[in-house]
């Protein structure tokens, strides 16, 4: 098996390409699916914290991971139809031009 | 004998997230999303978290995976406007992992290899659920809901 830091490694890793999908992309879903990357990447460091934690364990890393897929999964939902509804409203997906708000 | 299937799974992960977050096709952006979780999900079988590999394969790749493509399908989008690509939005993914990674190699006490375990059975999990975790699990329950209501609510057709 290999080390734990390895694996923080790669999921760090992966939180920071959720971070840049998050950051550089300009159309909606793009910016759900690096969300949904970096809540992946957390779970990831769950579930590598509690296999490497002193046996016999609690499985609490398991617990938490089940919790954060259920709300990944609302807040998926949640995205996906404000994304649908803003595209109702402005016929355009392009985060940069709802700048409505803008002075 | 893992360290192999270990390297395998990450460079395929990486991979496909790397895809994920660069392609210009939205549609090819979607299906990488979902290779990345099957790497996921093979992460936590190697990890001994069967049954949190099946729920995440069931729930990313059989509804959230879904839900994107016909998102994808219900929005006409223009090509996306190639502007030149947004270089702060990777200096700071960078910066970020630079930050991690000098933290995760400066902890001494993460060099450390499992231990043998005894699986997680389903059983012992559903006996958590109804025990300690009762609470939470009630809470998550209300959650789910309220936002698939209020995802009902928010695409449904205004009469005017």
């Amino acid at each position: 098996m290999p080390t734990l830091s390895i694996l923080l490694v790669v999921s760090a890793a992966l939180f920071c390409i959720g971070l840049l999908a998050a950051l550089s992309r300009r159309h909606a879903i793009f910016i759900l699916i690096g969300i949904e990357m970096m809540l992946a990447a957390a779970n990831l460091n769950f579930i590598a914290f509690w296999r490497f934690a002193p046996q016999p364990a609690q499985p609490t890393g398991v617990m938490v991971a089940i919790f954060a897929i259920a709300i990944a999964a609302a807040e998926a939902a949640v995205g996906l139809a404000m994304v649908i509804a803003v595209y109702r409203h402005f016929r355009t997906t392009n985060v940069d031009q709802l700048d409505h708000l803008k002075g | 004998m893992s360290t192999v299937a270990f390297a395998a799974i990450a460079i395929l992960t990486l991979a496909a997230a790397l895809a994920a977050a660069t392609l210009q096709k939205l549609m090819h952006a979607a299906l990488s999303f979902a290779v990345m979780f099957v790497g996921i999900s093979a992460f936590f079988f190697l990890l001994g978290a069967e049954f949190i590999g099946l729920v995440q394969i069931f729930v990313y790749i059989g509804a959230v995976a879904v839900l994107i493509v016909f998102t994808i399908l219900l929005t006409r989008h223009d090509a996306e406007k190639v502007r030149g690509f947004n270089w702060s939005g990777v200096i700071v993914a960078v910066a970020v992992f630079a930050g991690l990674g000098w933290a995760i190699s400066k902890t001494k006490s993460l060099s450390i290899v499992p231990q043998q375990i005894q699986p997680v059975t389903v059983q012992r999990i559903g006996e958590l659920l109804m025990t300690n975790y009762v609470w939470p699990l009630l809470c998550v329950g209300v959650l789910l809901t309220v936002a698939l209501i209020g995802a009902l609510i928010l695409v449904m057709e205004e009469k005017s």
